[in-house]
């Protein structure tokens, strides 16, 4: 650790994993999340992605901003936050929920990690300390940014539990999806939850940054039969988009750094209905969601099938009358699917399961552009869920 | 009614009880909380030395509400005006003072240029105030305009301005945001009156006369739209409050009193009951509270029941008091240098100059009380002889800048301010130290803890164009309804402001009855 005033001499920071990511990255192709440095890929992103799919591949997840909310009224502060109901992430348990400006326009989401009695750890993608101050007048309550103090990983992929049963980890047999078990680990403890951002059958563990090292070599020596393997930012964006999981900055504009207010996304304008409560007690933006919900929104979500074997990168969303409603925000070529993906933003009332859809795609062979239109099917849920994700013990592979 | 749970009024102020008096007579069953044990709350008469009474905070009236004085029959409850359209007088230590009303020189010297310039500037100045005082009554336009209808007011407001012809149009919009001290720069060269003038912008601000803003502010002070003047009621300004409690009673509003009100409860997303601190609850079908902003939101609903960014607004929404009150009983009439006798019970004012306003303010940016303090002087006794025992005289002197938040605290600082009033007094009136029997000097602390307004501030917050009309306490808030169903805010918070107006209490009473909850 360097003095604090002698902050600026470090640009840009390395995870307590880090030594071992760098001895694993042998394409050295790295770039910035927040504060740190990651990978983008180890090796080969199609072989990681495969290595996810089939066995089991680990991402440093330490960068991720996390926050510590403790104290009487921690629970009411974030019920007060989010737009779900709170008191029903029992302890124990991890929720997925949202946040929003008095707008009603989504600043972030992330997950609650419901620790102990008013003790929770909030994970989101942005940076959020300002915003929770801001929404602690008048709550009794601690909060404070924790990213550096916890290391942590995702361990994701069919062979995962197993990996974890080798490590003596004997926890997983009971843990069902978004739970959360601490277990000893080499005289430090690690927390165990079984959540991630592909979609699969996975677990975050969270361990102090003194054990990371040790975890890290623990991992690979125990999954050293069953496939495992690094993996970097761009297999995770395939993961996530094949999952149907919406990313900040990406497939929405968090609102507080929108300029442009007709830039942002209520949650009910990103599929997200599902995690506001209007039945609990007050939250940031319930007035403004209400008058949403009665007038009816902007814009929609909708996960797209997209015909032909391009990724609709970036595209246009046409209508059957040649009219543009909407775009792409995320896509790809699906090897789960063997379908061409996309997530894209369409204007009311387009979006139903029945209208059709067209991308207008712009790809290049060999130097020369072409363009198609393509026919696009809206799907409901995840591209890709395999039922060991929920399945309870996980299956031994 | 099928409804018989009440609409409650907190607070039992000249707003709180206009609110109750119209909804009364509207048929609406209304219930008055007071927590202090007599009505009036800042607008009270109250007895500082044993038989000597006084005007608690405000002394003179200019602003109240002409529509309460027909609509609520105030004359006819006992409301008398003891003397009207009372005159200015400028004190100064060396000539004579300057004397005048809204148009004229009464006595003084001054040059033949500031006497030309005197009167159109005063008109111009009323024409501009008038174009304030008629948006007093009506609900402040939205920012945001979800329909039609809100763009009616603002549509309104913007026709008012135009209304005042090209010439007036473009002097009203250069000058309104100006500093007071700039714009009479402009006109006069007399420092007596400058000083006098400035002080008129300044009374219950936290700003100098060099502050932007003050033009605004003295605007705000001259909007009244009463034909009286500045008045003084017979018996102090406790005696509107008494006569519009006995207005809401006999509408047949209840008022009960040493009740304090301790929170608001909320039942998905509307106030339902409000919580007693006997422990008693009252199901309410609304509330309307004349309590400042930040009392009535962050503490009495409390922040968790708004949006985060309102919340901050409402926390940042200014209301550090600058403003001090001394009351003096004394033994005889006091001689003030320079004023003629017929003038003595006039509104006397020590600002000797502009920059002398300024002065007193500059150290009230460090939280330092001045040395050389501006005040606003009343001398009820000369005109009302309820307040005091035959030949004997009240003093009641409103004096800036004493910031709430002054270094040290005001248990340290009470006596030494005092002493420094009455030092600047005993050089205006000579002698007037032997005559006084005894003083009460309330800071803004004395004023937070008697009457509840949240840093003492008499506007309940300050009255400058951040925090007036349609962003007055915040924008988001300004028609009175707040985001939670049910509560309205009825007090010198909300639209038009402070100034013993009660037109807060009236629209806002006005958008409770049209079942904008």
């Amino acid at each position: 650790m360097r003095a604090p005033r002698e902050h600026y001499l470090e640009v840009v920071k390395t995870t307590p994993f880090h030594r071992r990511t760098q001895a694993a990255n042998h394409l050295n192709l790295w770039h910035r999340w927040r504060d740190y440095t990651v990978a983008d890929a180890y090796f080969d992103v199609a072989l990681e992605y495969t290595a996810l799919r089939n066995a089991c591949a680990v991402f440093d997840i330490s960068p991720m901003t996390k926050h510590r909310i403790s104290g009487p009224d921690a629970l009411a502060f974030l019920n007060r936050l989010v737009t779900r109901d709170v008191s029903r992430i029992r302890e124990g348990r991890v929720g997925y929920c949202v946040w929003c400006d008095d707008r009603g326009q989504v600043i972030d989401d992330g997950t609650i990690f419901h620790l102990g009695h008013n003790d929770y750890r909030l994970c989101s993608q942005e940076r959020q300390l300002d915003w929770l101050l801001r929404s602690a007048l008048g709550f009794d309550v601690s909060i404070r940014e924790e990213t550096a103090e916890v290391a942590a990983l995702a361990l994701q992929g069919p062979t995962s539990a197993a990996v974890l049963r080798a490590l003596g980890v004997s926890a997983v047999e009971s843990q069902t999806p978004f739970s959360l078990r601490v277990v000893p680990f080499e005289g430090s403890s690690l927390m165990v939850s079984r959540t991630g951002f592909t979609g699969d059958l996975g677990y975050e563990l969270w361990i102090p940054p003194t054990h990371a090292e040790r975890l890290w070599d623990a991992l690979f020596e125990a999954g050293m039969h069953v496939g495992i393997k690094p993996m970097g930012t761009h297999a995770l964006e395939m993961a996530r988009i094949e999952a149907g999981f919406i990313q900040a900055g990406v497939d929405f504009l968090p609102a507080d750094r929108a300029i442009r207010t007709d830039r942002t996304r209520s949650p009910l304008e990103l599929d997200l209905g599902w995690l506001v409560d209007f039945n609990k007690d007050h939250f940031t933006g319930r007035a403004a969601l209400l008058a949403e919900r009665a007038q009816g929104s902007r814009y929609r979500l909708v996960r797209l099938d997209v015909e032909g074997n391009k990724p609709a990168k970036d595209a246009y969303i046409y209508d059957d009358r040649r009219r543009v409603i909407g775009a792409v925000t995320s896509s790809m070529w699906s090897p789960m699917c063997k379908a061409s993906i996309a997530l894209a933003s369409v204007q009311m009332p387009w979006g139903d399961p029945q209208d059709t859809l067209w991308a207008e795609i712009y790809y290049q062979k060999e130097l020369k552009w072409s363009r198609s239109n393509m026919r696009c099917q809206v799907m409901s849920g995840a591209f890709y869920e395999p039922a060991r994700r929920k399945i309870t013990p996980p299956p031994n592979v | 009614m099928t409804d018989q749970k009440p609409m409650v009024v907190i607070g039992a102020g000249h707003n709180g009880l206009v609110a109750a008096a119209y909804l009364a007579r509207a048929g609406r069953k209304v219930v008055v909380l007071e927590s202090r044990a007599d009505v009036g709350g800042a607008a009270s008469t109250h007895e500082f030395f044993p038989e000597f009474r006084v005007s608690s905070v405000a002394h003179l009236t200019s602003l109240l509400d002409p529509f309460l004085y027909k609509d609520l029959r105030l004359a006819r409850h006992g409301l008398v005006f003891s003397k009207t359209h009372l005159k200015t007088v400028a004190l100064d230590t060396r000539r004579e003072a300057l004397v005048f009303d809204q148009a004229h020189i009464v006595a003084g010297e001054l040059s033949e240029g500031d006497r030309l310039a005197f009167a159109p500037f005063m008109l111009r100045m009323q024409r501009f105030a008038q174009l304030l005082g008629r948006q007093h009554g009506r609900v402040p336009p939205r920012l945001h305009w979800d329909q039609w209808r809100d763009a009616w007011p603002a549509a309104r407001f913007g026709f008012d301005v135009r209304r005042l012809g090209r010439d007036d149009m473009r002097e009203f919009l250069r000058v309104v945001t100006m500093a007071i001290q700039d714009v009479l720069d402009e006109e006069f060269s007399s420092d007596q009156l400058k000083g006098a003038l400035a002080l008129d912008a300044l009374l219950g601000t936290k700003l100098g006369s060099r502050s932007g803003n003050t033009v605004f502010s003295y605007l705000h002070r001259c909007s009244g739209q009463s034909r009286l003047g500045t008045a003084l009621p017979q018996g102090g300004v406790g005696a509107i409050t008494q006569a519009l409690a006995s207005a809401a009673l006999e509408a047949g509003a209840e008022i009960r009193l040493n009740t304090t009100v301790s929170g608001l409860q909320v039942t998905a997303g509307a106030v339902t009951a409000v919580m007693l601190g006997s422990g008693e609850q009252i199901a309410v079908s609304a509330v309307l509270s004349s309590l400042d902003p930040k009392t009535t939101l962050l503490r009495l609903l409390g922040a968790r029941h708004l949006d985060t960014e309102l919340a901050q607004r409402v926390q940042h929404f200014r209301s550090v008091g600058t403003t001090a009150k001394l009351h003096i009983a004394l033994s005889g009439l006091p001689q003030f240098t320079g004023v003629q006798f017929a003038h003595v019970g006039e509104r006397l004012v020590i600002c000797p100059s502009s920059l002398y306003a300024d002065e007193a303010f500059n150290p009230a940016k460090y939280q330092r009380y001045s040395e050389q303090p501006m005040m606003e002087l009343s001398l009820p006794t000369v005109y009302d002889s309820t307040l005091a025992p035959s030949g004997r005289h009240v003093l009641s002197a409103i004096v800036q800048y004493a910031p709430y938040d002054v270094v040290g605290g005001w248990t340290a600082a009470r006596a030494p301010f005092e002493a420094v009033i009455m030092q600047v007094l005993e050089r205006y009136a000579p002698g007037i130290g032997s005559l006084v029997l005894g003083t009460e000097l309330l800071t803004p602390v004395d004023l937070e803890e008697r009457f509840g307004m949240t840093g003492g501030h008499w506007h309940h917050g300050e009255l400058s164009m951040d925090q007036a009309l349609m962003m007055r306490p915040v924008h988001g808030i300004a028609q009175y309804q707040m985001p939670v169903k049910g509560l309205l805010l009825c007090g010198a918070g909300a639209h038009p402001g402070g100034g013993v107006m009660g037109t807060a209490g009236r629209n806002a009473a006005r958008v409770a009855l049209k079942g904008l909850l």
